[in-house]
């Protein structure tokens, strides 16, 4: 009997197509990339449905949770200002350049002034697990952050010739009145207008 | 012109001299898996939703002198108690009793756009859009404000304003178990 023959097929397959797609989303992908950055406050911001996305440039966002407000600014070089301005109003000694640019590369922070440097001095690991109380709102005396936004605006103002734009995140649950310390400290100021952080609703 | 021999033998007496044809393709398996690696890494770490802006206006408070005169059969007045209970009511205070209402399509929604109709009805052309007054109390959560703010902007109401709410406001909401 003749045994039937299969014929025997190379396991070889021609990648090229698999491998063009492969990488032009893999460059897609690269180009449309944003690093996530790590909260340090975790905030669950409520859904909305507005569609307007936030401006990555020229903002200030003042994160509110767990009864602390965190403050960030986009932009190293405005960072790096508003850090020697704040240390000339409050009279600290001054940063270092090292130190300053330590600080420009912090998104956002929670801490008072008095325990910056200290802040600074940690690396990236040591700054997550650092207990950080908010930037302190509470006494009219003692309200730094209204100085960091008012320095923060007068930095932008210079450096960029623009308005400094605000966006409030805040916690979902929270109730009312902490929100509306924020939003005091900012119309103590004037600033009238601003954007609430919100992610979109899926419905 | 010098050049390099590297076929091994000398068979090829007087014969041709073939050069040895390679295949022109390469395993590509390797490029594929690493293209594939990078995709997986960036698919993680992008974020795709970027969150999104709503923009809010304040009324301003260092000018209070300039007020402008408002019919209050135009206004209609919502206040957010707790438990994501709504009460609001249309006119004067005190005038009508307050709507107990919840958020949601049939809830608040539906009755800023029957009251926005209302008003357009009974009102001369120009000025007859309607204005809301969102007073949020102590106990409503960022949650609750940030969907009125979203309600308004879907029922397509432009004129609306974020006032502190008064103490009468206040019992009126415990009276009825919303605060």
């Amino acid at each position: 009997m003749a045994r039937i023959k299969v014929p025997r097929k190379s396991t070889a397959m021609d990648m090229t197509a698999m491998c063009d797609v492969a990488f032009l989303l893999l460059t897609f992908f690269i180009l449309t990339a944003k690093i996530r950055q790590d909260d340090p406050l975790h905030v669950d911001v409520p859904a909305s449905t507005v569609t307007q996305i936030v401006p990555d440039d020229n903002i200030a966002t003042l994160s509110v949770g767990q009864n602390k407000i965190f403050f960030g600014i986009e932009g190293t070089d405005i960072r790096i200002q508003l850090l020697e301005e704040m240390a000339k109003k409050y009279n600290l000694p001054a940063f270092t350049p090292d130190e300053e640019k330590r600080f420009s590369s912090i998104p956002t922070f929670g801490v008072p002034l008095n325990q910056l440097k200290q802040f600074i001095a940690l690396d990236e690991e040591g700054r997550k697990t650092f207990p950080q109380p908010g930037v302190p709102t509470d006494s009219t005396a003692n309200n730094e952050l209204s100085n960091w936004i008012y320095e923060a605006r007068i930095v932008t103002r210079n450096l960029k010739n623009q308005e400094l734009r605000f966006a409030i995140k805040g916690n979902a649950k929270d109730e009312f009145p902490a929100y509306k310390k924020v939003v005091d400290v900012l119309q103590k100021q004037s600033i009238n207008k601003f954007s609430l952080i919100t992610s979109l609703k899926t419905k | 012109m010098a050049e390099l021999d590297t076929s091994g033998g000398g068979k090829h007496k007087g014969g041709k001299i073939r050069s040895k044809k390679a295949s022109t393709r390469i395993d590509l398996t390797a490029m594929v898996d690493l293209a594939f690696l990078l995709i997986t890494f960036f698919i993680m770490t992008t974020t795709l939703a970027k969150p999104k802006a709503m923009d809010m206006f304040m009324p301003d408070k260092s000018k209070p002198d300039v007020q402008l005169p408002v019919p209050e059969t135009r206004t209609m007045t919502v206040w957010l108690g707790a438990n994501d209970k709504i009460e609001w009511f249309v006119g004067k205070p005190g005038g009508s009793q307050p709507t107990i209402d919840n958020f949601g399509k049939d809830g608040i929604r539906k009755s800023l756009v029957e009251q926005n109709k209302k008003i357009k009805e009974t009102h001369q052309a120009p000025d007859n859009d309607m204005i809301v007054l969102v007073k949020a109390s102590d106990h409503a959560t960022y949650k609750d404000f940030v969907n009125m703010l979203d309600e308004l902007n879907i029922a397509g109401i432009t004129r609306y304003g974020v006032v502190d709410i008064t103490a009468p406001e206040v019992a009126q909401l415990k009276k009825d178990g919303n605060y």
